[in-house]
């Protein structure tokens, strides 16, 4: 691995080592190019992950602490957690249940095909599904996705023929396991998926790709990467003209450096990277870096989500084997007939005890609650992934009080529920509901949603530069050398699971930075 | 420290043993009415314990769990009081607020009695500090997963592919397409 000099001034520097930051790192490597990648979090690995939801959460969990606002039941439940993400090298590719899927073509085109609606700030994406397709491509080829590039699906686990079954025999039509980036037969190093059940706490077999075992030892090998763990950016500075000039981060024993840099990319999740450009305000930027249009922090997305779980006369056993292999696409197109705007796909999701307690309707206690979970090994459950309107109002803003251990103001993350958001969860809960009464269930359990996993929207790309971030490529309109390479530079949040478009964007991104670096031009 | 006094006997009854809170040279002590287990707490009271370990099993009452799991729980919260004078005082007054609610002292109250104290209590630090410790004690706890049908970590076993991740025969059988065979 490489060590670049602090003063080096030619790196890329790329802060966060999640499927944005760690794919745009290695795709750069791959083309040359020098990069110093930031990753707040420490290093692991598949033999250091443990199948335990509480440990694992202690040990890759983003836990600094946030604080919250507005109507979401989150913000009273988990006021502290307003996301389930992560601090870790791969970022939240360590947590992620492995979901790949492409972007319906209206989906790029919101604002013009759902129109108008009252409060959201619906609007089209800069670019649509034909540009995007050649970077699915090489996303899913990268991934390993199934059902893909002759890849087969996954085995159903029980909670997929739990859910298989009602949904045949309510006459939905595309049912399946799924296009997951996880190894169906071994593939790529990795092996073959061996259903440990423990998806989201680290595969510890590594056939769930992560940036932690493909991407960065990839650049690594290139010797173009220079990786510093435990390493949190705290600053982004820029000189006289606006041009971005470096970094200023602290390491792991708090000691503050300044990397400089040609290009700086940012890659925290949809929380921190905001929160970043925000708290790099200075004399010249006092708004924060990169927010002339003020959208820095705002459109804050997480997708409608909620779950179904439901409890069964017979066992189920849902925990055993992969986690979200199990899909109902047939909700996921716009059909406003349904009187919402927007799709929502099913996938199957489980939960340990530990988790399924804190989780099942968290604040419940009593003997009603501890019921309900005493069904535990009869339940099957599926999560609700929509697409959520955009609000300005829905926001990540700095804290005016609370500071974080370097000084610096903590995130505050606001949202509230959109109508049609409501209207959504509302049908999806339904037909959850009808899969599992379908399968023969005899409770059913609406869960409401947890920590958000997608974070989106936060510095968005837009075709004009007063209403966005950035454009197409993730180039702040404000700074040419300045970059948003994660899921906070969409422009709207689509029905699908966001970390294969992540993906995407950061190879399309990659090609344009490099050309532009060989150009000059940046 | 819970201590087990009698392995196999622990074993055999940990589901269904009751406990009973004493005090031994000075200390206080909760342990198991046949004598299988003991714990030795350090910051809390013989009082403070007896209410406690009734109020966890009040907050996620499973008939099928002994009092030892409870126990644990009130244990775990003793050892973190010993080291944080602040919670110490929170779950002092916490008990001591219980008592006062009604005038007749928690414990003597019938259950549903007990139940409606813990309600209107149930926005207070202590009630939160021990609800949040028991949630997260209790189901973490390994030994109670059993209980639940839950299995826990598989890594170690080679994961569910070979230990019955298909196995919902009751199910319909989900065509090739939609579910590929596993790898051979």
């Amino acid at each position: 691995m490489a060590r670049f000099e602090l003063g080096d001034d030619s790196v890329v520097v790329v802060i966060g080592s999640g499927a944005g930051g760690g794919t745009l790192a290695n795709e750069l490597c791959q083309k040359g190019i020098k990069v110093v990648l930031l990753e707040a979090g420490k290093r692991e690995s598949p033999e250091t992950f443990v199948n335990d939801e509480w440990a694992a959460f202690v040990q890759t969990a983003w836990l600094d602490k946030r604080t919250t606002s507005g109507s979401w039941r989150v913000a009273r439940d988990f006021p502290n957690l307003p996301a389930w993400i992560c601090k870790t090298v791969g970022g939240s590719t360590v947590h992620w249940a492995g979901a790949s899927l492409r972007f319906q073509e209206h989906e790029f085109k919101t604002r013009s095909v759902y129109g108008d609606i009252a409060g959201a700030t619906l609007l089209d994406w800069p670019i649509g599904l034909a540009d995007l397709e050649p970077y699915y491509a090489r996303a899913e080829a990268k991934m390993g996705v199934t059902r893909t590039n002759g890849i087969p699906g996954l085995p159903g686990n029980n909670n997929f023929r739990v859910m298989y079954t009602g949904a045949k025999r309510l006459g939905y039509k595309t049912v399946h396991t799924g296009r997951m980036a996880i190894n169906s037969r071994a593939r790529d190093g990795r092996s073959h998926c061996l259903q440990i059940g423990f998806c989201f706490q680290g595969c510890k077999s590594a056939a769930k790709w992560s940036t932690l075992y493909t991407e960065i030892p990839a650049a690594e090998a290139t010797g173009k990467l220079d990786l510093r763990s435990e390493c949190q950016a705290l600053q982004i500075q820029h000189d006289a003209s606006g041009k971005i000039t470096g970094v200023l981060y602290a390491d792991k024993d708090g000691r503050q450096h300044v990397q400089k840099a040609r290009v700086v990319c940012v890659a925290c999740n949809s929380i921190e990277s905001p929160r970043l450009l925000l708290n790099s305000a200075s004399s010249k930027y006092p708004d924060g870096l990169a927010n002339s249009s003020g959208q820095v922090g705002r459109n804050y997305m997480r997708h409608t989500t909620g779950s179904v779980y439901a409890t069964f006369d017979r066992p189920v056993h849902m925990f055993r084997g992969t986690t979200m292999a199990g899909i109902i696409q047939d909700e996921a197109g716009h059909d406003p007939k349904r009187g919402f705007a927007g799709g929502y796909e099913l996938e199957t999701l489980s939960l340990g005890l530990p988790f399924m307690a804190a989780f099942l309707d968290p604040g419940a206690w009593g003997r009603e609650f501890t019921r309900k979970l005493e069904g535990y090994a009869h339940m099957a459950g599926m999560w609700i992934v929509g697409e959520d309107m955009p609000q300005a109002s829905n926001r990540v803003t700095l804290h005016p009080t609370e500071k974080d251990r370097f000084g610096l103001p903590i995130p505050n993350v606001h949202f509230d529920d959109h109508p049609n958001d409501i209207a959504m969860r509302a049908h999806a809960y339904r037909q959850g509901a009808a899969v599992y009464r379908a399968a023969g269930a005899r409770e059913i359990h609406e869960v409401p949603p947890y920590p958000s996993t997608h974070n989106l929207g936060t510095n968005r790309m837009s075709a004009r530069p007063q209403d966005g971030v950035c454009n197409s490529f993730g180039q702040t309109w404000d700074h040419k050398n300045l970059f948003i390479s994660d899921g906070s530079q969409f422009t709207t949040g689509a029905a699908e699971n966001p970390t294969l478009t992540i993906v995407a964007l950061a190879i399309r991104q990659a090609e344009y930075l490099a050309d532009q670096m060989a150009k000059n031009a940046i | 420290m819970k201590r087990i006094l009698d392995r196999r006997l622990f074993l055999r009854t940990a589901a269904s043993t009751a406990a009973t809170v004493a005090v031994a040279g000075g200390t206080t002590v909760i342990a198991a009415s046949n004598g299988a287990w003991a714990m030795t707490l350090s910051a809390f009271d013989a009082a403070t314990a007896r209410v406690l370990l009734v109020m966890t099993r009040d907050l996620y009452p499973h008939d099928m769990l002994g009092d030892v799991y409870y126990a644990e729980v009130v244990e775990s919260l003793d050892k973190k009081a010993k080291a944080d004078p602040r919670l110490a005082e929170t779950i002092r007054e916490g008990v001591a607020a219980l008592d006062r609610a009604t005038g007749v002292p928690w414990l003597q109250l019938s259950p549903g009695g007990r139940l409606e104290v813990l309600k209107a209590m149930e926005t207070s630090p202590f009630f939160q500090t021990v609800k949040g410790e028991t949630l997260v004690g209790l189901y973490n706890n390994k030994l109670v997963w059993h209980h639940f049908g839950y299995q826990g970590s598989s890594a170690e076993f080679g994961g569910y592919l070979h230990r019955g991740f298909q196995d919902a025969g009751w199910t319909m059988q989900p065509d090739a397409e939609a579910s590929p065979p596993p790898p051979a």
